[in-house]
């Protein structure tokens, strides 16, 4: 066992992560533990663009960035944090730039936006230009720039070394365990404040967008310590996935006039947001699309539908709607333009799909893509442990597996990369200012004792049973019962498999014995997490009877503010039992009313 | 259709020298080797080693050796391999670890090397820096990069020397050499110029063939050259 001793400890190399460690280490001695090479992390696969009234393509306020941001939540965000998110988000977006961050740019060299879904003009109701991008790798850029300036400003880096606990003594965040990946060395890291930026959990679903390395390993860790998780039941399922495989495509394709086809050949999005289309929130076309499938609008009546971005389709549909460019020209779109625009979709389309996206539409369906909810936090990054908002001295966390909330029940497009590097920040600041005034907290006799008990568990299991039919089992079963659309049966059922699952869970044995990089059983321990989590998704998700963003019921398709405008505190109890809290949501301007797109 | 996956196979804990292992296994023409990997480890051999991570090409982890060249292990489609037999092997010029994972420090110590990071110590504008299109289209090319490695294992030069910073640190350096807002192309190119820099790059093109970002490398090594004898950034 090795021991390490800093300030503040940073866990997880993505946006948040370094955006964190960046400003933790202007003043106090800061490392950063990840999985993965921080290069690696899964904000680099973001694509459409980081959302920020700069207006520089046409009028926009932060104001209407967050009416926008409230309405996209289905009014579960907290407005205090999202005001603070869209008021900050500006100078964030100039900072990125500063650090060189490469934007695409307008003809008179300013950065350059596009519009994104639910991002309006709150007078035209029509969409904005607010997305600020770089092509299509806008997280590719992000996670660049971010990691370089960490170099540059000597950030310690611990790479390849999974956290697998954190040590709480005295009610206060002492430090973490990591295993180096390399050798299976068990490291303690003694730390004043722990920043947990560890992302999200979307690989309990089957089809899904997320990274191998998304398994929730912050929600799991912080959650055996009895810290509660907020909002578990509401996760974004994005329309847009390339057909089997999950993989993302970009907003930003209906941004620059891509349109939702279904079988008939219709633009159905006509029929469910008359006013921005293909524009609306992530939830509304996700269930537009599953509707129109359900009906038997697929292409060829399968599962998927088509995203057409072809020059004729986006020129037909655009003169239809009116749509002009800055210089009030009709919106017309080359084949050259869309390719330079849009060049990542276009590989990975002609690599996956075998469809050249300017000659053909691309077969797609909803995919597993982000989770709202996680570790509670208020705005500064402080995780708050109770429906009365108690900070616990020295946790924090940022970015994905942080629940501030700012994404309520649906989270817009763009908020993600925003909440990164705002949240980030502040929890960078924050943690540094704790750590310079307080002390270490001391170090429990052994504090590899649960680490060590773990994973003896995981190495002397006996039994039969595959990873693969373990997971494969948990992502299916998902997918099809707490997905998109929900029911009080389904979920039940699902809980039933779930439980078994992890009964079966403990009879993998693990093949890989060794030390040096023991991927299988790292991969075993994920499991855990996800297993977890899903239990803890479905048992919140149960509980919440109403339709609310990404948490759609059959059984109750109606929002229900009158019993359910709170946010959900689920603990899960040393005996296993999950207790249910529930806290009010922030209100300060925008009282809930329907939401049209 | 039934394929054959012969893999090379070192664990150091039990083996003197590497071996490969054959896998018979059922799969579609559209499935990602990564796929197969996977299938291997879940069914056949639960000790196979490799990194992976978002499994659409963005992330870098999964560069591998796939039939003699190189790839990202989830962008190399059985379909696009022409063969029912495929061999994967760890990039080369690297230390195995374990099976196909490399030691990647000496990779990452070239990048960290070129001062790979924006600098400009002029107090910025309250908003952005403003760069024309044409100045942001010159570095577009090299921001694709992902750090995978798949450029600098694949280059006879660095095989023959692992000193040389390789392609990738030198990819890195001109995505800031040709950014119009940076101001330390100078203190670069000294650095590149170095008998371990630009000049062991003997055009072979080996690089600029298995980008999986399809970056021209061969050509922004050859703008380096010509940045460094004519002192020019445009």
């Amino acid at each position: 066992m090795k021991k390490h001793q800093f300030d503040v400890i940073v866990i997880g190399a993505g946006g948040a992560g370094l955006m964190a460690a960046l400003y933790a280490s202007k003043t106090a001695n800061t490392a950063v533990i990840s999985k993965l090479y921080p290069t690696r992390s899964h904000t680099g696969t973001a694509q459409g663009g980081v959302g920020a009234a700069l207006a520089n393509e046409e009028e926009d306020h932060w104001e209407w960035h967050t009416f926008d941001s409230v309405k996209g939540s289905d009014y579960l965000g907290d407005q205090d944090a999202i005001e603070f998110m869209c008021y900050e988000a500006v100078q964030a977006v100039y900072e990125l730039e500063h650090y060189g961050l490469p934007f695409s740019r307008t003809p008179e060299g300013k950065i350059a936006q596009r519009p994104f879904g639910g991002h309006t003009n709150n007078i035209t109701g029509k969409p904005v230009r607010r997305a600020c991008y770089a092509a299509d790798r806008t997280g590719h850029m992000i996670l660049q720039t971010l990691y370089q300036q960490c170099l540059k400003n000597n950030v310690n880096f611990f790479d390849e070394f999974q956290v697998v606990d954190l040590l709480v003594v005295n009610g206060a965040a002492a430090g973490v365990v990591a295993i180096e990946l390399g050798t299976s060395e068990l490291h303690v890291f003694h730390a004043k404040s722990v920043i947990f930026a560890t992302g999200g959990h979307g690989r309990v679903w089957d089809i899904t967008s997320n990274a191998y390395a998304y398994t929730g390993d912050g929600i799991a860790i912080t959650m055996r310590h009895g810290i509660p998780m907020e909002d578990m039941e509401f996760f974004q399922f994005h329309p847009t996935g390339i057909y089997k495989l999950g993989i993302l495509i970009t907003e930003g394709v209906r941004g620059e006039g891509g349109v939702l086809i279904n079988g008939k050949g219709e633009r159905f999005m006509e029929r469910y947001a008359p006013k921005v289309k293909d524009l609306a929130s992530r939830d509304v076309i996700s269930r537009a699309m599953y509707l129109e499938m359900k009906a038997g609008n697929g292409i060829n009546g399968q599962n998927y539908l088509y995203l057409d971005v072809r020059p004729e389709t986006v020129n037909k549909y655009a003169a239809l709607d009116g749509r002009r460019r800055q210089d009030g020209s009709p919106y017309l779109m080359t084949g050259e333009e869309i390719i330079a625009k849009l060049p990542d979709i276009v590989d990975f389309a002609r690599t996956y799909l075998g469809v050249d996206p300017v000659a053909q539409p691309m077969p797609v369906q909803p995919t597993a893509h982000y989770t709202m909810g996680g570790i509670p936090t208020n705005k500064y990054g402080e995780a708050v442990i109770d429906e009365n908002y108690t900070v616990m001295p020295g946790l924090y966390a940022a970015g994905e597996v942080a629940c501030v909330s700012v994404h309520g029940a649906n989270r817009l497009g763009t908020n993600s990369l925003l909440d990164l590097i705002v949240f980030g920040k502040h929890a960078g600041l924050r943690a540094a200012e704790y750590a310079l005034g307080a002390d270490f907290q001391p170090l429990p006799a052994d504090p590899t004792e649960f680490t060590k008990a773990q994973f003896d568990r995981i190495r002397n299991a006996q039994g039969n049973e595959k990873i693969l039919e373990v997971s494969g089992k948990m992502k299916t079963i998902m997918m099809d019962l707490v997905g998109m659309f929900r029911t009080g049966e389904g979920m039940q059922s699902a809980l039933e498999t779930m439980r078994e699952l992890r009964e079966r869970y403990n009879h993998i044995p693990l093949h890989d014995q060794g030390k040096i990089f023991n991927t299988e059983m790292i991969n075993l321990w994920e499991l855990g997490n996800l297993l977890e989590i899903a239990e803890l998704t479905t048992v919140c998700a149960l509980a919440r009877t109403e339709s609310r963003g990404g948490h759609a019921r059959d059984d109750y398709p109606k929002r229900d503010d009158v019993n359910w405008l709170k946010h959900t505190l689920s603990w899960v109890k040393p005996n296993g039992e999950i207790e249910l809290r529930y806290k009010p949501v922030v209100i300060t301007k925008f009282q809930p009313k329907e939401r049209v797109y | 259709m039934q394929v054959t996956v012969k893999v090379f196979r070192f664990n150091p804990e039990k083996d003197k020298k590497p071996h490969y292992e054959s896998y018979k296994l059922e799969a579609e023409p559209t499935d990602r080797v990564l796929d197969m990997l996977e299938y291997i480890k879940g069914y056949y051999d639960g000790t196979l080693s490799f990194r992976r991570s978002c499994a659409h090409g963005i992330c870098g982890s999964d560069a591998m050796r796939i039939n003699g060249r190189n790839y990202l292990a989830c962008k190399a489609l059985l379909k696009d391999l022409h063969s029912k037999r495929i061999t994967v092997e760890p990039i080369l010029g690297m230390r195995v670890i374990k099976d196909l994972i490399v030691d990647m420090e000496q990779f990452f110590s070239h990048y960290r090397s070129v001062m790979p990071y924006f600098v400009n110590n002029e107090p910025p504008p309250p908003q952005e820096r403003f760069q024309s299109i044409e100045e942001r289209e010159r570095f577009d090319d090299t921001t694709k990069c992902i750090l995978c490695a798949c450029c600098t294992t694949s280059c006879p030069s660095y095989w023959a020397n692992d000193q040389y910073f390789g392609p990738a640190a030198m990819i890195a350096a001109h995505r800031f050499i040709f950014d119009s807002r940076d101001k330390a192309a100078a203190e670069r190119l000294k650095i590149l110029n170095d008998q371990f820099g630009v000049y062991r790059c003997h055009t072979i093109f080996n690089c600029t063939e298995c980008c999986p970002r399809e970056i021209e490398i061969t050509q922004a090594i050859g703008e380096l050259k010509v940045a460094i004898i004519t002192g020019r950034l445009k």
